[in-house]
């Protein structure tokens, strides 16, 4: 049954949150007003333990005025009752008419339908430090004895948004992730680690015992890894490297602000990449897990960033998409000084397995995960970082001897060019970055610079 | 609001805590950026809630609540015990708290300017536009520059008896210039590409002049299209002391960390290349190298008054003569190797679980400075502020870049390097450390965003640092 926020306690509170504070704004200025109630919980655990284990309800409002058609403040507070509005409300005018104005600015957004979209589960929503703790423990016990550390966690959000242009969405959203780590002995040295992760808006779809088996297999498989010469090698790339290799493209390249400065390695129509990449943002597919608009109450929808290698488009919220003269499509995260960020972004699924992917490559190396990855330069996209949670070598088609992690420094688009792109996985998959959720597939690439070992 | 905080404390002792605090923390937040003479963000916040902590067994429970009434303070501390009383489920030995002194006090790090009632928003928002203005009159197509202020009320209550309350005026600013060839970008940041961050008022910012140094980032970020690539090789480095302040948070500052020591923060942050059992035998490096962890340095970002947990600000040893002889530590990790605790956990905010942080971890000066040792050099390396940073899960294995460079060639600076890396393991590294600055190059650093934990957390640290040089280092990585 669709879900009528008319019914929602915390979607009315939101509302009459918002409408409160459009009534204290006024004819003063133009407004926009979000109002996001939650509960996050995380479940830690290290050596084998649960350490940690918290909650927090995660209530705030956040206001955006625009005085003199361009003089723009924007405020946010966790104090919901009468005076904390009140305060929230006169500081965000006054400081907008003390601010210069902006002469980009584009206009409030005007209300648009948006797609329907309910990734909720009411019992990820409800759920109890037991039922985490239930999921940690069957991550620990598939290790049979090995150490373990990681998280399970699960959030909420039930979110309002209102504008004085007529702006009228609410929305909600759950997510739940189990995502640790098993560490094997090693005769000598440090353990060495695998890793096993699941992400869903679902609990119950967290299966500790699964991602658990995964980390273990990993972690044992790892132990005494062989030290590599560094140089470059065919890599096939596991879901959560891959995920990590897109975060730079996605935040400093398909970001229409950075393509409007120049500093962006995007170049529309152009073959920056392989033929077999297909990359876009979409919100309102069923496997997303955000919200299906953005932070200016602009409808969030499929936008292709890559097409069969082409580069087709940019994520633009309002002020940059003016600048360029095209529409934003809806890729606003509440800050213009940063511009548009694709979300929800997908990568195209293969039709190989990971196990074909790997019997493909002659010598090269099966990367699990990628760590502390910092660009040089946005414009070629040059990214350093190493790997980690298990590395190894592949030799006549198998895996043949776990290694110990490398240093990389690699431009990930040109990684991702013509003709270096040799098989994509059909194990695509939602994986967490540090920009976000991605849903990505394994990929084999014909080259990969490793630049450093364990001796530097 | 100590009335509130003991009744969640209590709350949660009633719900069969055999320990718990409160926190209770109200922030006023803003963050001014601009970009080409046009203020493109404003953003200010008040941030208000309570956070309970409940020991039980071998876990802590957490739950915070932006609401701040009694009841739902209580609610948050049955919550909190609530939380921890389901982690029986997968739990380990029971955790024991290392003694901390019992204490009613008051604190307040000293400001001359406050940066949010003394200065006009207007004030704020022209210096910014003007240090735009001034970077693209010299030609830059992007310049950018911006400010944070931070105004944090704490006030902290203990199942112990302990009652703090805090004050905490901080800010900084920074500005860059970004010069655009046709393959790449080139930028240049003052007065680091971080900025610069205290426990001060508005005089820190002033004192930095962004405006006087605009023109001078914006014709190095030009000249900087232009200059050779920093050749591959390995030489002499010497690095200035916001790169140094770098240097020692990723390679120092987290390794020391007995959290990560422990293996609490193993999935994420990383564990530590630190044994414990080697702690005042383990040659970090050469003898120079003196670093130490001191809450207590007026001005400095990592400074405060008492810890998250109620534990007054300490200055410890960390590396002396290059022998490492101390850690991070707080009041459940200190006691696992023997310590007493550092005084060194703190939380983000309200919301957020109390976790080890640096405080100022910082090199002291040594004899020499940056000039004598340019001209001690015969053919090296000079790299200034940090670009971009990397190292590995244990903290051993790190590349570095920095938005430029000059050749050293018979004790003088040459010619301008373009896109400088270099890398290097932790401890030979550190041991190749010959030359290190005196007092009069000794620079407060603050680090406004170091992220650690899950949920993240971002931490304000400090970096006292000094110029140094190091030997045989590999520099030019591509």
């Amino acid at each position: 049954m669709a879900w009528d926020p008319a019914t929602d306690p915390a979607a009315q509170r939101g509302l009459e949150v918002c409408d409160r504070v459009l009534d204290l704004v006024a004819d003063r200025a133009e407004s926009l007003v979000t109002c996001a109630q939650g509960l996050s919980s995380l479940t830690r655990f290290a050596n084998s333990r649960i350490h940690q284990n918290m909650a927090s309800d995660d209530d705030h409002v956040r206001l955006r005025v625009v005085v003199d058609g361009g003089r723009i403040a924007q405020a946010t507070t966790t104090r919901l009752d009468p005076d904390g509005l009140e305060r929230l409300v006169e500081q965000t005018i006054a400081a907008a008419r003390l601010c210069p104005a902006d002469p980009e600015f584009p206009g409030l957004a005007r209300p648009e339908p948006v797609a329907e979209v309910d990734h909720w589960d009411e019992a990820t929503a409800t759920a109890s430090p037991d039922a985490r703790a239930a999921v940690v423990s069957a991550f620990v016990e598939a290790g049979d004895g090995l150490e373990s550390a990681g998280y399970c966690s699960t959030d909420s959000d039930v979110h309002v948004l209102r504008s004085s242009s007529g702006i009228h969405h609410t929305s909600r959203s759950t997510m739940a992730q189990i995502d640790a780590i098993h560490r094997a002995a090693s005769t000598e040295g440090a353990p060495t680690d695998g890793y096993g992760q699941i992400t869903s808006c679902r609990l119950a779809s967290l299966e500790g015992r699964r991602a658990g088996e995964i980390a273990a297999a990993k972690a044992t498989a790892g132990a005494d890894p062989i030290a590599l010469e560094p140089g470059t090698y065919q890599v096939v790339l596991e879901a959560r490297a891959v995920a990590s290799m897109l975060l730079f493209p996605a935040w400093l390249g398909f970001n229409g602000k950075a393509h409007a400065e120049g500093t962006s390695f995007a170049h529309l129509g152009e073959q920056q990449f392989d033929e077999r990449i297909d990359l876009w943002d979409d919100a309102t597919d069923p496997r997303a897990l955000g919200r299906p608009y953005d932070a200016e109450g602009t409808p969030k929808r499929r936008v292709d960033l890559v097409r069969s290698g082409t580069t087709v488009g940019l994520a633009h919220d309002r002020r940059s998409a003016a600048v360029a003269g095209t529409e934003s499509t809806g890729s606003s995260i509440g800050s213009e000084a940063f511009g548009g960020y694709p979300g929800d972004l997908f990568l195209g699924a293969g039709d190989e397995t990971l196990e074909a992917l790997i019997g493909g490559v002659e010598r090269g190396l099966l990367v699990t995960d990628f760590w502390y990855n910092r660009i040089l330069d946005p414009k070629t996209q040059v990214v350093t970082g190493l790997t980690r949670n298990g590395l190894f070598l592949i030799e006549g088609g198998e895996v043949v001897a776990p290694v110990q992690n490398l240093r990389y420094t690699q431009s990930v688009v040109a990684a991702l060019g013509p003709g270096h792109v040799l098989g994509i996985g059909s194990d695509a998959q939602l994986v967490g970055n540090e920009g976000g959720i991605v849903h990505v597939p394994s990929l084999r690439l014909a080259s990969w610079a490793f630049t450093g070992n364990a001796n530097g | 609001m100590y009335d509130l905080a003991t009744a969640a404390v209590e709350a949660a002792l009633a719900a069969g805590a055999r320990y718990a605090d409160a926190r209770i923390m109200i922030v006023r937040y803003e963050s001014m950026a601009a970009k080409n003479r046009v203020i493109e963000g404003l953003t200010q916040s008040e941030t208000a809630g309570i956070g309970v902590r409940a020991l039980i067994g071998s876990s802590w429970g957490f739950q915070s609540t932006p609401e701040l009434t009694a009841v739902a303070a209580r609610d948050a501390g049955r919550r909190a015990a609530e939380v921890a009383r389901a982690s029986a489920r997968v739990s380990g030995p029971q955790l024991e708290l290392a003694p901390a002194p019992v204490v009613e006090a008051s604190w307040a790090n000293p400001y001359v300017v406050h940066p949010l009632d003394d200065v006009g928003l207007e004030e704020r928002a022209d210096l910014l536009l003007a240090a735009t203005g001034a970077m693209a009159d010299a030609g830059v197509p992007l310049a950018q520059a911006n400010h944070q202020i931070w105004d944090t009320e704490k006030w902290f209550a203990s199942s112990e008896g302990s009652r703090i309350d805090q004050h905490l005026v901080e800010c900084g600013a920074v500005i860059d210039a970004t010069a655009i060839g046709d393959g790449e970008t080139q930028r240049r940041s003052h007065p680091g590409v971080r900025g610069q961050y205290g426990t001060r008022g508005w005089e820190l910012i002033r004192e930095i002049d962004l405006v006087g140094n605009a023109p001078r980032i914006a014709e190095e970020a030009q000249a900087l299209l232009h200059a050779p690539q920093c050749p591959e090789k390995t030489t002499t480095l010497i690095l200035g002391s916001e790169q140094m302040a770098l240097q020692i948070h990723e390679s120092v500052g987290h390794a020391i960390e007995l959290d990560r020591i422990l293996g609490w923060e193993a999935a994420f942050a990383g564990t530590s290349w630190l044994d414990p059992a080697q702690l005042g035998s383990l040659r970090y490096g050469s003898d120079l190298m003196n670093i130490t962890a001191d809450a207590t340095l007026p001005g400095a970002l990592g400074t405060f008054g008492y810890d998250d947990e109620g534990v007054p600000a300490q200055a410890v040893d960390i590396v002396k003569d290059g022998t490492w002889v101390g850690v991070l530590s707080g009041r459940d990790s200190a006691p696992l190797v023997g310590l007493a605790s550092g005084g060194m956990v703190r939380a983000d905010g309200a919301a957020r679980l109390p976790m080890v942080r640096m405080t100022n971890v910082g090199l002291l000066p040594g004899d020499s400075s940056l000039e004598e040792m340019i001209a001690a050099t015969d053919d090296g390396i000079f790299m200034d502020t940090n670009r971009s940073w990397s190292i590995d899960d244990k903290r051993l294995n790190f590349q570095f870049g920095c938005e430029i460079a000059w050749e050293i060639k018979d004790g003088q600076l040459g010619r301008m390097f373009r896109n400088p890396t270099y890398t290097g393991i932790g401890p030979k590294f550190w041991a190749s450390m010959d030359m290190v600055g005196g007092p009069d190059e000794w620079v407060f650093w603050g680090t406004a965003n170091c992220g650690k934990g899950q949920p993240m957390q971002v931490g304000h640290t400090g970096h006292p640092s000094v110029p140094a040089r190091f030997t045989d280092v590999r520099v030019g990585v591509r």
